[in-house]
């Protein structure tokens, strides 16, 4: 792995660093609930792009599977979390 | 040796993935200073699409030059992203639509046809 694309990576994931906090932040200011619930979402997808560049990182195909994951368990929490703003219960 | 050229995939990779930055950067800026609920949804639908879209093309192009045969399976990801991205938004706005009606706040305007 040449220098640049060593640097581009650790100053890629210094901006998903960035944003995650600034997400963060909403997670915790939000005025009502479904904005915790979207900064939520948020963190998630970016932890997600996380993993995909941390594959181009270590060179190692195991991320996929996280990131996959972590896709499928953001989406479930969050239509979850969703659909118990909307009724008070999840189901 | 300083002048040494790296691989034109690596120069690739590299531009692909600090534009993913700062395309989460501004869906984060814009998750923080809109000023309303609905407005807010719109910024991370960057994130989710355009940011994904953009690490899965920089991932592709590195793993492609590695292996050298083409890996096209992360576009899983971006399949599985994009059916459930919309849900979430969809559901997640008729829950805020909800509460805000049942809270007496101020919704936003009906959609009208244009007469």
């Amino acid at each position: 792995m040449s220098d640049v694309l060593s640097l581009a990576i650790t100053v890629t994931l210094i901006l998903y660093a960035v944003a995650m906090g600034i997400g963060m932040a909403r997670l915790f200011r939000g005025p009502s609930a479904q904005d915790r619930v979207l900064a939520m979402d948020f963190i998630y997808v970016v932890g997600m792009l996380v993993m995909l560049v941390l594959a181009i990182r270590y060179d190692s195909e195991m991320y996929f599977e996280g990131a996959l994951l972590m896709v499928l368990f953001g989406f479930v929490g969050s239509v979850a979390m969703a659909k118990f703003l909307l009724r008070g219960e999840v189901i | 040796m300083p002048s040494v050229m790296p691989p034109l995939s690596e120069i690739l990779v590299a531009v692909l993935l600090l534009a993913s930055g700062g395309v989460v950067l501004v869906a984060a800026l814009g998750l923080w200073r809109l000023p309303d609920f609905f407005l807010r949804m719109h910024a991370p639908a960057l994130a989710s699409t355009l940011a994904a879209w953009i690490v899965t093309l920089a991932s592709i192009v590195h793993f492609s030059a590695r292996g050298a045969s083409l890996a096209l399976h992360v576009w899983l990801i971006i399949i599985v992203l994009s059916i459930t991205a919309p849900i979430t938004t969809i559901v997640l706005a008729r829950a805020a639509l909800f509460r805000r009606r049942q809270a007496g706040d101020p919704l936003p305007a009906p959609l009208r046809r244009q007469a």
